[in-house]
Order: C-alpha cells, then sequence, then structure tokens
C-alpha cells in the first residue's frame, strides 16, 4: 500500500502523461470522454478486457492532517480495461458509478500509450482541459471575494 | 427472543405501495427528482456520505428521495448498499495541506498565509426566514475577486508554529493499513486512528451534544478553533496492475484543527495539543464537534483524570453510530409477543405470591418463592 502518490518526476514520461489524462478523466463528465474519443476516431476494434465493474476504495485521512492514517470512508470507483488492435492495454478507474464514461477513460488511457493516436488524443482533450481550467478559475474568483482583508481601527493617542 | 410469525404479508406489501404514495406527495405538486436534491439540499447530501460512510452525491440524494428525507434511514440504504460491492483497496492518505480552499477561518490566527476565507457560510446572517425565497427567483451572481498570489498556498496553521514546539506535530508513523471497523469488530482499547474512523461515520447529533458536554465541563479541553477548511483534495489510489497512483478526482472535505491547552507532564512539557475532526462535504459542524471529542477521548494518552462520558471511548464509540442505535432502539417494535407472554406470565405469578404474602398471617413467610429465578428462565 502506497502512502504517498510518487511525486511526477519519478515517473516515466509515459506514466506522467497517462497520470495526467487520468486526473482529467476523473473530472471530466461521461459526454467530454465520448466526445474525445470520437475526436481521436481510433479506427480499429477496441476489446474490452474487463468490463465496467463499480466498487469501492477505502479513503484515508491522517490525525491531524500529518499523522497516523486512518479510515475516513469509501468512495465509489468504477475499473474497466479495453485492449487496442495493436495491442495497446488502457486502464481506468474514475469515481461514480457510470460504466461508459469509464469505459472511455480506459480508451483514453490506451490512446495516451499510442505512438500513432498520443497527439491527436492530445488535441480533443484541450477543451476538456480548458473546461476544467475555467470553472476553476471561477470557483476561485468566487472563492476570493469572500477573503477577509483586516484593518486595525487606529486610535488617536500617540 | 424473536418467534417467527406468519400471516401480514398483504398488509405489508399494501404498506409499502402506500409509503410509496406518501413518498409522492400531493401530485399536482411537481416531483422532485435526484439532481435536485443533489444540487440544492447539498448539505444534508453531505451527510448522508460522511454518515453512510460512502462518498457518492448521486447515491446520497437518491437515497434521501427514497427515505423521504429521513436521514438515518438513508444512511441505512446508503450503507446496505455498500455491502454489496467490492473493495477494490485504499487510497494513499489525503493531503490535506493541498487543498483548493473554498471556505478557511482561524479563530486563532488573524493574519496568515493563504488567508481567513469566508467562502458560502451561514455565519454572520440574522437567520431571518427569507419570505422571498418561498416565491422563488435567482439570486444575483456571486460575487467575484482577483485571486491575491498566496491563495493557493494555504498551508495547515497547526504547522506554523512548528518550529517552537508550542503545539504538538504528529509524526507520520503508523503507515500501512489503518484498523477498519467495517471489517474488524470494535475492540478495546481503540488506537486513535480507529476512534477516527468511527466518529467520522458517527452521528452528527450525539457526537455535537458529546463535544458539547465537555465545553461545559465534563472533560474540558480549553478548545480554541485553530482552523477549519472546507474545499477539494484529490484522491489517489495505486492498482496493482497499474504500478503507479492513479488519481482519482476530487472529493470535498471539511477538516477541523482544535488547539487545546495542556498542562504538561514529568515526561512533555506544556504546549498545546490537538484535536481532529474531518467528514466529507461541507461539514463544519459535524468535523468541529468531532475535534473536541477526539481531543477528549486521548485522556487517557495524556494523563488526564477521566470522569466524564466524552473521556470514555468506550462509552462514546460503542453508542456513536446511527445505525446500531437506531437498530437497537427500533427492533424494539417489532413482535416481541412471546417475550411479553413470558412477562405476564412472571408478573401474574409475583402478583398472586404478593397477595398471599399480604393475606397471609404475619408469622408466616415461607409461603412465598422468590419469582427470580423463574424471570430467568423466561427470557
Amino acid at each position: 500500500m502506497t502512502d504517498t502518490p510518487e511525486i511526477a518526476s519519478s515517473l516515466t514520461p509515459l506514466q506522467q502523461a497517462r497520470r495526467a489524462a487520468m486526473a482529467i478523466c476523473a473530472e471530466a463528465t461521461r459526454e467530454e470522454l465520448e466526445t474525445v474519443v470520437a475526436a481521436v476516431g481510433y479506427p480499429g476494434a477496441v476489446a474490452i478486457l474487463r468490463r465496467p465493474e463499480t466498487g469501492l476504495v477505502l479513503v484515508r485521512g491522517r490525525a491531524g492532517g500529518d499523522g497516523d492514517a486512518f479510515n475516513l470512508g469509501e468512495m465509489t470507483l468504477t475499473r474497466c480495461v479495453v485492449r487496442l488492435d495493436d495491442g495497446v492495454e488502457g486502464y481506468a478507474w474514475t469515481p461514480g458509478r457510470d460504466g461508459a464514461r469509464t469505459r472511455a477513460a480506459a480508451i483514453i488511457d490506451a490512446l495516451v500509450q499510442s505512438p500513432t493516436h498520443a497527439s491527436d488524443l492530445d488535441a480533443a482533450m484541450t477543451p476538456v482541459r480548458q473546461r476544467l481550467a475555467d470553472d476553476l478559475a471561477v470557483a476561485e474568483s468566487r472563492t476570493a471575494a469572500t477573503r477577509v482583508n483586516f484593518f486595525t481601527m487606529v486610535r488617536g493617542e500617540d | 427472543m424473536y418467534v417467527a410469525v406468519k400471516g401480514g404479508e398483504a398488509a405489508i406489501a399494501n404498506a409499502h405501495r402506500l409509503l410509496a404514495d406518501e413518498r409522492r406527495g400531493d401530485r399536482s405538486v411537481p416531483e422532485l427528482d435526484v439532481a435536485q436534491i443533489r444540487e440544492q439540499m447539498s448539505l444534508l447530501v453531505d451527510r448522508i456520505m460522511t454518515e453512510g460512510s460512502v462518498y457518492d452525491r448521486d447515491l446520497a440524494a437518491l437515497a434521501l428521495k427514497q427515505a423521504r428525507g429521513d436521514v438515518t434511514e438513508a444512511i441505512f440504504l446508503v450503507r446496505a448498499w455498500r455491502n454489496t460491492l467490492p473493495r477494490f483497496g485504499a487510497s494513499a492518505p489525503v493531503d490535506t495541506a493541498a487543498m483548493r480552499i473554498r471556505r478557511r477561518v482561524s479563530a486563532t490566527w488573524k493574519d496568515l498565509p493563504g488567508g481567513q476565507v469566508l467562502g458560502p457560510t451561514f455565519d454572520y446572517t440574522h437567520r431571518l426566514v427569507d419570505f422571498a425565497l418561498a416565491a422563488g427567483g435567482e439570486p444575483e451572481a456571486a460575487a467575484t475577486a482577483e485571486p491575491a498570489d498566496d491563495s493557493r498556498d494555504c498551508p495547515r496553521v497547526t504547522d506554523l508554529l512548528d518550529d517552537e514546539s508550542l503545539i504538538e506535530r504528529h509524526d507520520a508513523v503508523a503507515d500501512g493499513p489503518a484498523p477498519d471497523l467495517t471489517r474488524e469488530p470494535l475492540a478495546f482499547p481503540a488506537n486513535r486512528s480507529l476512534r477516527l474512523q468511527a466518529l467520522a461515520r458517527g452521528d452528527e447529533g450525539f457526537i455535537l451534544a458529546l463535544g458539547y458536554s465537555t465545553q461545559r465541563g465534563y472533560g474540558r479541553t480549553h478548545p480554541f478553533v485553530g482552523e477549519i477548511r472546507t474545499g477539494d483534495v484529490e484522491v489517489f489510489f495505486t492498482p496493482e496492475e497499474l504500478g503507479f497512483a492513479a488519481p482519482l478526482g476530487r472529493v470535498t472535505l471539511t477538516e477541523c484543527q482544535m488547539v487545546n491547552q495542556f498542562h504538561g507532564s514529568k515526561e512533555r512539557p506544556p504546549q498545546f495539543t490537538r484535536g481532529y475532526g474531518l467528514a466529507f462535504g461541507a461539514a463544519e459542524r459535524k468535523a468541529m464537534a468531532m475535534a473536541l471529542v477526539d481531543r477528549s477521548l486521548r485522556a487517557r494518552e495524556l494523563g488526564e483524570e477521566m470522569t466524564s462520558p466524552a473521556q470514555d471511548e468506550e462509552f462514546v464509540l460503542a453508542h456513536c453510530d446511527p445505525l446500531q442505535a437506531t437498530g437497537f432502539v427500533e427492533h424494539l417494535k417489532l413482535p416481541h409477543y412471546v417475550d411479553f407472554q413470558a412477562e405476564l406470565e412472571l408478573v401474574r405469578g409475583m402478583r398472586a405470591a404478593h397477595a398471599a404474602r399480604r393475606d397471609a398471617p404475619a408469622n408466616n413467610e415461607t409461603l412465598t418463592a422468590d419469582p427470580a429465578p423463574a424471570r430467568e428462565a423466561a427470557e
């Protein structure tokens, strides 16, 4: 069991690319992911090695944020494994219970690893990346408006 | 004692049909859909996720709809559903210091890196019923501002005074699997990890009342809110077949760090100690109450005099689960005909003995038999 995710620099460039795509898939909608898959237009057959299956992952926290690990609760997760014609296998673990979304994420993971499709995929993912960045920017600016700026009353005694 | 009772099938089926009908309510009123509950009853959804112990907003919203808004019933549905699923593994412990902050306040440090951010709070509202809401209509758009340069760098305030050791540190020592009360029955003494799991899924009302009791003097801990933060934290999970940690997206969490006085002991110099609360979603009251109770349950570890319910882990942990509590209380309404029949016989016997004793001459006491053994047998 890993207690901290590896830092990105310790991963291979391909692993880094897969993790980055997985992070987007985890936050994107089913429609967005299916649009990405359609835009890449993989010409071959996609075999389903493991059909989407929903289960749970235990979410752990740390006592005090920095102490011993403890089990906070679980979250729903769906996993799926696919294989492209050229033998590349794509894996997905996406939050929630949506099998179709997870299947699309698994195809995307395979495409990330496919030398002939990786750049098309990157282009197809751009709108999703942008949408997520825009949403984050909106959320951050709304939060920023509620930041407290304290000022101290200066009393007239020197 | 439970005895199989037959009959009532038609009544039960019709009761459930009636339940479904009453759940729907007046059919001239539009039906709620799950997305409406998820979006507009979000704090209730968060509570179901926390005590149901499954992070899944749509599932919690559906459970609420099915339960007609009954919190404990909805938690029951979520927990029962959860029991049907495989568990793929455990996440890496989440890093709350890297949270994308939506709210963050401290009652102890005014100026802290990253600032104090109120977020969507009920605090400072006047708690006046807003009758305009009944008429509907869209609220004005939320205000926006340019985020400050340090807005993404919000260290936990408990890490700020690190250098002086004025506040205790937790050095993460026990990595690897934490005790899991969903797999192993609760055993005492419980370690802090097990207590935190039980408190996190514990009933908000019960934990709140216990936390309150510590403030009123039953195991006083002199708390300050070091920090409360709500926001989104990325979850990582390493599947065996992948070989590196896969990001599972972000979950919204609320964390509370209580800072408490401690007078010190022979071994430890005086310093502030800490209580910790963590919950799914925006759950500030729960996180605060949990932090109070977490701290009071550390009484044994810190060598404090143990006098109060909130310091007694067996009392707290054995009674904080909403489903266990409701199960045992509510089972009383199920047929107990045989038990009660036995008790009736017993009371009749006792009454007869009592009458005989009363009517008998004062010097003849050997007539009365002790009914206690009969009672034992009846149970």
